[in-house]
């Protein structure tokens, strides 16, 4: 199965950089489905799903940037009331920490993406719960 | 292999007796032609017969930073103005430089210590040596070109900068040695990587004279797996004909120090008086041969010790220790005594972090270290930066007694320098 990738980029916390980043990205004719920023202090971290993370990682990396590819866990919930806590609490019971997440809802279809120590591990608890883990393709065609 | 077998390997007792002969003489002519001198030796009620030893030399009056602005721009001759060959001048930060002059004598000594350390390092005539470092008044260059062409070697002066060009000439003459600063060679080594220059494949390079900063051994180690060389620490400043005053044979063991050329005392800086062998104190040289503009008892402001061991080379020229700072250069931080070098090296033991990085003083007293971060050392996660940060911050508490803000910036984020680095900005409202 396909992982879903981000690409992450390292930056200082200032006016315009954003603006230089995605401006890289639009060159490199990628589309963002997806976006966070954390800032701390004098610098972040961005985060993009785009529909090529493998090429965003090197145009960023030939414009001097230092980034990363990560992998994570898109899961689909049920859009109602109590769909995240059954996630987040399956994934306490077998111990697993949650290090970033976030979650949207597009087309009627509630996602959560996840950041996790064990990938794996937690992929394999979740598909045991009959929650759907999304593939690259398919979180790209969401 | 020696350039000057007889004068490299001399041994001690008629070295020494060599060094009271030439003192001698440098005393009789500075007190003869150097009426700065005079008026010292006729405060101090001080004659040329009084040296009788190589002891006496304490007895002689101290020449300091000052004292060479104070007469500039020719008040230290000791030859007519019509008998100098070359001026060069020492990179003075604030006010006049310091103006130093050669007489053809003097010129030719210079390549002459500088053949015999390029001979030291393992360098042959049929090498092509491609000086990158500034021509032009400075004595960096000029004086390290005039050593290489004694040896036979094809020299390119190439100057500093322009890293486009440079890797040009490496390619294209096929470059051996290269001379440089220690942060002009950092930053070669990033620019080679980033343009996918793999020395070792692409280029000739063989050996690297790096100098006119202080530097650490990580440095030392980084230059050379980044440019796939040798690196030879030299030691040399304008005052004393520049590079060439003290270099690093082939066991890379701390640089033999031409004491036939000059007399070495490594004192106490506060009271003046030598440190106990081996220890660390200020470097201060008297000139020997220097016919031009002899120096007495010099005050270099540099901070080193002497290794008095015999060195395997054969060579009995003390060695210096690695200079541990300019007494220049120390920061004073919350009462705390820090030198720059102490913090490179903490930064360049850190996996994860890059080459360049800034000094900061800024409020009252507060010290920021900025460094790039590398690809190595992001994960992706501001949590990780976060205690890398705080881990780097750890590591210089250690060494320098006070804790610094560390902060990681971006690869290109802090200026660049292609000639001498500047790391310490100061910025405080004290």
């Amino acid at each position: 199965m396909n992982a879903v990738k981000l690409v992450a980029v390292f930056a200082e916390n200032k006016p315009g950089q954003t603006a230089r980043v995605t401006r890289i990205l639009a060159h490199a004719n990628l589309n963002i489905r997806w976006v966070t920023i954390a800032s701390v202090g004098a610098f972040g971290v961005m985060k993009f799903l785009v529909d090529n993370a493998q090429l965003a990682y090197e145009a960023l990396k030939h414009e001097g940037y230092v980034t990363t590819l990560l992998e994570v866990l898109a899961v689909e919930v049920s859009d109602q009331p109590g769909a995240l806590h059954a996630v987040a609490e399956c994934l306490a019971f077998h111990q697993i920490n949650l290090e970033n997440t976030s979650g949207f809802v597009a087309n009627q279809r509630a996602i959560l993406v996840l950041e996790v120590s064990d990938l794996a591990r937690a992929r394999e608890i979740l598909q045991q719960q009959n929650l759907r883990v999304l593939t690259r393709e398919e979180m790209l065609t969401l | 292999m020696f350039w000057d077998e007889t004068h490299e390997t001399l041994p001690r007792p008629d070295l020494e007796r060599l060094q009271l002969q030439r003192l001698q003489e440098t005393v009789r002519r500075v007190f003869a032609r150097v009426p700065f001198y005079q008026r010292k030796f006729n405060d101090l009620g001080l004659t040329p017969e009084a040296i009788r030893s190589l002891a006496d030399l304490r007895r002689l009056p101290f020449t300091t930073n000052a004292d060479l602005r104070a007469n500039y721009p020719a008040g230290l001759l000791a030859v007519p103005y019509d008998q100098t060959l070359r001026l060069h001048t020492s990179s003075g930060t604030t006010g006049k430089p310091k103006a130093l002059f050669f007489s053809r004598q003097d010129v030719n000594n210079a390549a002459e210590l500088c053949a015999r350390a390029f001979i030291a390092t393992g360098v042959r005539a049929g090498d092509v040596f491609q000086n990158m470092m500034t021509y032009g008044m400075f004595t960096g260059a000029l004086v390290t070109h005039y050593g290489a062409e004694k040896v036979g070697c094809l020299v390119i002066p190439a100057g500093p900068g322009n890293s486009e060009r440079q890797v040009m000439l490496m390619r294209d003459f096929g470059s051996t040695v290269i001379h440089l600063t220690p942060s002009y060679a950092l930053y070669l080594a990033t620019f080679l990587e980033k343009h996918g220059v793999e020395p070792r494949r692409d280029l000739q390079l063989r050996k690297a004279f790096v100098g006119a900063e202080p530097y650490t051994e990580e440095t030392r180690r980084k230059i050379e797996e980044g440019l796939g060389l040798d690196v030879y620490n030299s030691y040399g400043l304008s005052e004393m004909n520049g590079p060439g005053v003290a270099f690093e044979c082939e066991q890379k063991q701390g640089m033999h120090l031409w004491e036939d050329h000059f007399l070495v005392e490594i004192l106490d800086p506060e009271t003046d008086e030598p440190v106990p062998e081996g220890q660390s104190g200020e470097l201060v040289l008297t000139t020997l041969c220097r016919e031009a503009m002899p120096l007495l008892r010099y005050r270099t402001r540099d901070v080193t010790a002497l290794i008095t061991a015999p060195c395997a080379c054969g060579r009995t020229h003390r060695r210096l220790h690695r200079i541990t700072g300019r007494a220049d250069d120390m920061l004073i931080l919350r009462g705390v005594n820090i030198y720059p070098q102490q913090i490179e090296r903490v930064l360049m033991a850190q996996p994860g972090i890059g080459r360049n990085y800034l000094i900061e003083l800024t409020g009252l007293d507060e010290m920021t270290v900025k460094v790039e971060l590398a690809e190595a050392g992001f994960g992706g996660q501001v949590e990780q930066l976060i205690a890398l940060q705080k881990k780097l911050a750890e590591k210089l508490r250690a060494e320098i007694l006070c804790k610094p803000t560390v902060q990681l910036v971006p690869p290109g984020d802090l200026p660049v320098s292609e000639g001498k680095a500047k790391r310490v900005v100061d910025r405080r409202q004290l």
